[in-house]
């Protein structure tokens, strides 16, 4: 099949989502109308860690428009916590400070008014009595006996501690030539959405039915509010026809909607909370992964790296979401694309007074990337050979495909070398080199960054019982329903909220692909969460693969059936029937018409072969490929697809100034079989844009008294047009053997080796002067600080 | 306080307090919800909208700053000349380049491509750069976009531009 030309598939087609949008016709949540909306603002603590001593809101209550103000304790006794996947039971997680604030923005009560304008008036007039605690923002710290725990009931800052060991690790360190330790950080950033987070709740006591409608990326979100409201899974009806207006991950949104869940419960108003800018960058619990990793490599003179040690300290913020988890998605992909024969690895989240981390594209991939591709950088340096002839030397080979990792994980294909060879043509790495050179030569700091590195995707779960052996997850489905009309006309349904990845094109141009009628006349909708079969939401590079794999198998199931319907009518075997969408033609020459089969399958069941049901309908609940085993021995097989990127950029800047410039971008992309081209160019370049901001631009910094400091988006810098600069994009294709059309995951390409390139740019550059940088993000600052201080020092000892 | 704004050739009147901005104005009084609140001090640009023929922010406009003037929103970003469901040149080239993704974004970058190109027929890429460089978008890395409002240059002049622009 994969073979063959595609008439739909692989073509280049447009995104059926983009008309509304480009129109303004988009519908997001803060676009849902109620006349009689309820409407919440949000009271901040301003403290890091304190007691909460009272709240008297007796004087806001009184003011003209203010319905109720609802603190912490009253959900406390009203609704169980919010679900955690860890074994911590006593870090408990309400969507309101309990008792107790644990870092500063959080929010302490909600108050609900007649208009948001008014809400926030009120704020004003709500006195908070507290008593500050002792906190602690470093996770290193965060971890000694000493340290305040930011939960006293759970005794200790520690989440998550869990020690691997694949392969003979210590035998080979000892027999290899070298060893080297360094040590990297990965600044706190985040997707940071230009749409916030906002949900809108209403009950009908008629029905006992909570409709939820939000601008939300959550696996299992209905099943989760309805966990926590004490409420049945059909009492809650999540409406998955929201558009979402980016999220990238960080969507989750499951303290908003439980509390405005509640808020809708008790007062029998439609609630809505739409986060303010402030609220959402000090408080919407959307920060991403804050890692440090302690690296050692063994390694021969030849350049083979032959093991790795990675101690990851993940700073998880005050409550543990999901953030532990995202230490376990990277061990399927612990030794990147190349033959590294043992890995041992530690794992550790530790809740620190900072606000709580969500998934962040890549979900703790891109991190782990920046690790192991500055360990590659690093040894090419100590040993003096070729940062790209090293690679090349470990990089695993097109032949040794399908790749058992020592974790546990099978890498399904590639062909990484042929993607490198292809980019540095593209590139034209020569000439890219003499530029280089040149920019020196006239006084510029100038370096050349590499980075490659894989996307595992397909979205599997099995990181949860490999980090907690409680719990037993194992598959993490997604389905597809197809109906065709008495009219002839195809309607698929999904069932997930979509934020930019073009599910309906997805779905459409895979349909059409098999039942062979054009994609544009497909509809795709989304039923709202009752009305729906089991998926789990846009996560982990997934959807190409398991939307556009349940899509695909409930089309088969449709076309089987029309052929039947075909083959009993013209009284042929249905292997000889030439089907051609909307004509089917029998060997001898008779034929049927799509509108025949219409016809007989929804009117004249006495034309349909014995036993058939009428109508034509289908669904699929499909399986992640080879998933569905418990781990062994701390080994899991984790993703069905491995994506592969290569990234070559050129970064120049002034030593004085310290500002980088990217001078030339390419990327190498394979991720097997393209369904749409453009949304996954579009994805390439957008993950290489986050990847630049999360590499030079972008962090949740707070100052030494807990305060955020980059909480509006003049502070928290994003790249714009002028920070991206033309990027080349190279395409490659091997295809998966797992999956139906050979497409592996690009959600979250670009993304996972940008930051790693860059950095290797800049250290490049930087290299003579005998200085590196060890933290993401280089800021400008930085770079220009550390270059005057050593060129002070080299001019000292002159 | 009564105001009237003239939004997409219409005078809306209400009672507004005065701290109302133009944003919620328009999205709540006129209902006009293709214009969009991103980061609320004028810096991602999400909520332009063309006040008198220029792009502007309206998170950053009090609605009665803008009592007297002429505001197009998208809904109406080719005047009243095309039907519903018909798209402008600019917004069938962000079409055709899928110059977006998740398109919270994009009615200010069609804004924003619309009047660099009023202004500047053939603009280079490195004009259209700075021209969006206002307009924040974290999904596409601008690259489409670029493509699109270059494409969009291109049809409008082979197709012999009209007076009042795109």
């Amino acid at each position: 099949m994969r073979d063959k030309k595609y008439r739909f598939l692989s073509q280049p087609r447009r995104v059926v989502e983009d008309r509304r949008f480009v129109a303004g016709k988009g519908h997001y949540i803060a676009d849902y109308d109620h006349a009689d909306m309820a409407h919440v603002a949000l009271m901040p603590c301003h403290l890091p860690a304190a007691r909460i001593d009272a709240i008297d809101a007796s004087a806001a209550l009184a003011m003209p428009g203010v319905i109720d103000v609802v603190t912490g304790a009253e959900l406390a006794a009203a609704i169980d916590p919010l679900m955690n996947g860890l074994d911590t039971p006593k870090v408990r997680r309400y969507p309101l400070a309990v008792g107790q604030v644990r870092y500063a923005g959080e929010w302490v009560c909600a108050v609900i008014a007649e208009s948001r304008a008014i809400a926030e008036d009120a704020i004003e007039h709500i006195r908070l009595e507290t008593t500050a605690l002792p906190f602690v923002l470093d996770p290193e710290q965060a971890l000694r006996d000493d340290s305040p725990p930011v939960h006293p009931d759970h005794n200790s800052n520690l989440l998550l501690d869990k020690k691997f060991v694949w392969g003979p690790v210590d035998d080979d360190f000892a027999a290899a030539d070298h060893q080297l330790d360094f040590c990297v950080t990965w600044g706190r950033n985040s997707t940071v959405p230009i749409e916030t987070f906002g949900v809108v709740a209403e009950w009908n006591a008629w029905a006992q039915m909570l409709d939820i409608r939000a601008s939300v990326q959550m696996p299992k979100y209905a099943d989760q509010i309805a966990r926590a409201l004490g409420l049945a899974g059909n009492q809650v009806r999540v409406h998955y026809d929201i558009d979402v207006g980016g999220s990238y991950g960080v969507k989750r949104g499951i303290k908003h909607a439980v509390l405005t869940g509640y808020l809708a419960l008790k007062l029998h108003r439609p609630v809505r909370l739409i986060e303010d800018r402030l609220e959402n960058m000090r408080a919407g619990d959307a920060h991403g992964p804050e890692r440090k990793f302690d690296v050692s490599v063994a390694f021969d003179k030849d350049g083979t790296v032959r093991s790795m040690k990675m101690r990851a300290l993940d700073n998880a913020g005050a409550y543990a979401g999901r953030a532990p988890f995202q230490l376990g998605k990277p061990i399927g992909a612990i030794v990147g694309p190349y033959r590294i024969g043992s890995v041992a690895y530690q794992a550790i989240s530790v809740t620190t007074n900072k606000a709580a981390q969500e998934a962040v594209r890549g979900f703790g991939q891109a991190p782990t990337n920046y690790a192991l591709e500055t360990a590659m950088d690093r040894v090419a340096a100590f040993l003096d050979m070729d940062r790209l002839a090293l690679r090349q030397h470990n990089l695993i080979k097109a032949d040794e495909f399908p790749y058992l990792i020592p974790s546990g994980s099978t890498y399904d294909s590639g062909d990484y070398h042929t993607v490198i060879d292809k980019v540095m043509a593209a590139a034209d790495y020569p000439r890219l080199v003499a530029t280089c050179n040149q920019l020196r030569k006239d006084g510029m700091m100038a370096g050349i960054g590499i980075a490659a590195c894989l996307e595992p995707s397909g979205g599997n779960a099995s990181f949860e019982p490999l980090l907690n052996e409680s719990n037993q997850t194992t598959t993490w489905m997604e389905s597809c329903q197809i109906n065709i009309d008495a009219l002839g006309a195809v309607t698929a349904r999904i069932h997930t909220t979509s934020s930019g990845q073009g599910h309906e094109t997805l779905v459409s141009t895979v349909i059409g692909e098999i039942l062979g009628i054009d994609p544009d006349s497909i509809r795709v909708v989304r039923p709202n969460s009752l009305e729906s079969l089991p998926g789990n939401s846009p996560v982990g590079s997934r959807m190409a693969i398991m939307l556009g794999g349940a899509a695909a198998r409930a089309a088969e199931k449709l076309k089987a059936k029309i052929l039947a319907i075909a083959a009993h009518h013209l009284q042929c075997d249905a292997a000889n029937i030439d089907y051609q969408g909307g004509a089917m033609l029998s060997a001898n020459g008779r034929h049927i018409t799509w509108g025949d089969i219409i016809e007989l399958a929804h009117r004249q069941i006495h034309g349909l072969p014995d036993g058939m049901d009428p109508g034509l309908a289908s669904f699929d609940i499909m399986q992640v490929p080879t998933g569905g085993d418990l781990p062994k021995d701390g080994k899991v097989h984790m993703y069905p697809c491995y994506s592969f990127e290569f990234h070559l950029v050129l970064v120049t800047f002034d030593p004085i100034i310290g500002k980088p410039e990217i001078r030339s971008y390419t990327i190498g992309h394979d991720c097997g079989t393209v369904i749409n081209p453009a949304i996954v160019s579009g994805m390439t370049y957008g993950g290489i844009a986050h990847g630049i901001g999360a590499a030079l631009l972008e962090e949740f910094a707070y100052d030494e008294s807990g305060q955020l400091m980059t909480q509006s988006f003049l502070d928290y810098l994003m790249p714009s047009s002028h920070e991206v600069p033309d990027i080349q994009l190279v395409k490659h294709c091997t295809p998966s053997p797992h999956t139906v059309f050979g497409q592996k995951g690009s959600g979250e390409s670009g993304y996972l080796g940008a930051p790693a390139a860059i950095s290797s740019a800049i250290n490049h550059a930087v290299a003579g002067l005998n200085i590196s940088f060890d933290k993401l993000p280089i800021r400008m600052s930085v770079i220009s600080d550390k270059i005057a201080a050593a060129t002070q020092h080299r001019s000292d000892s002159e | 306080m009564n105001i009237t704004i003239d939004i997409n050739g219409k005078d809306v009147t209400a009672a507004i307090e005065p701290r109302v901005t133009l944003l919620d104005f328009v999205r709540d009084v006129a209902g006009l919800k293709g214009t969009h609140a991103g980061c609320e001090h004028g810096v991602c640009g999400a909520c332009t909208v063309l006040l008198d023929g220029e792009a502007v922010r309206s998170c950053l406009i009090l609605a009665a700053q803008a009592e007297g003037s002429q505001i197009t929103t998208i809904e109406a970003v080719d005047g009243t000349t095309r039907q519903p469901g018909e798209l402008s040149i600019i917004q069938d080239a962000f079409c055709e380049s899928h110059g977006l993704q998740c398109g919270y974004c994009t009615p200010g970058m069609v804004l924003a491509a619309k009047t660099l190109l009023q202004h500047n027929p053939t603009p280079s890429r490195e004009q259209v750069r700075d021209a969006i460089s206002g307009n924040i978008c974290r999904c596409t890395g601008y690259v489409q976009i670029i493509d699109a409002i270059m494409l969009a240059a291109e049809r409008l002049q082979g197709r012999n531009q009209p007076a009042d622009g795109a």
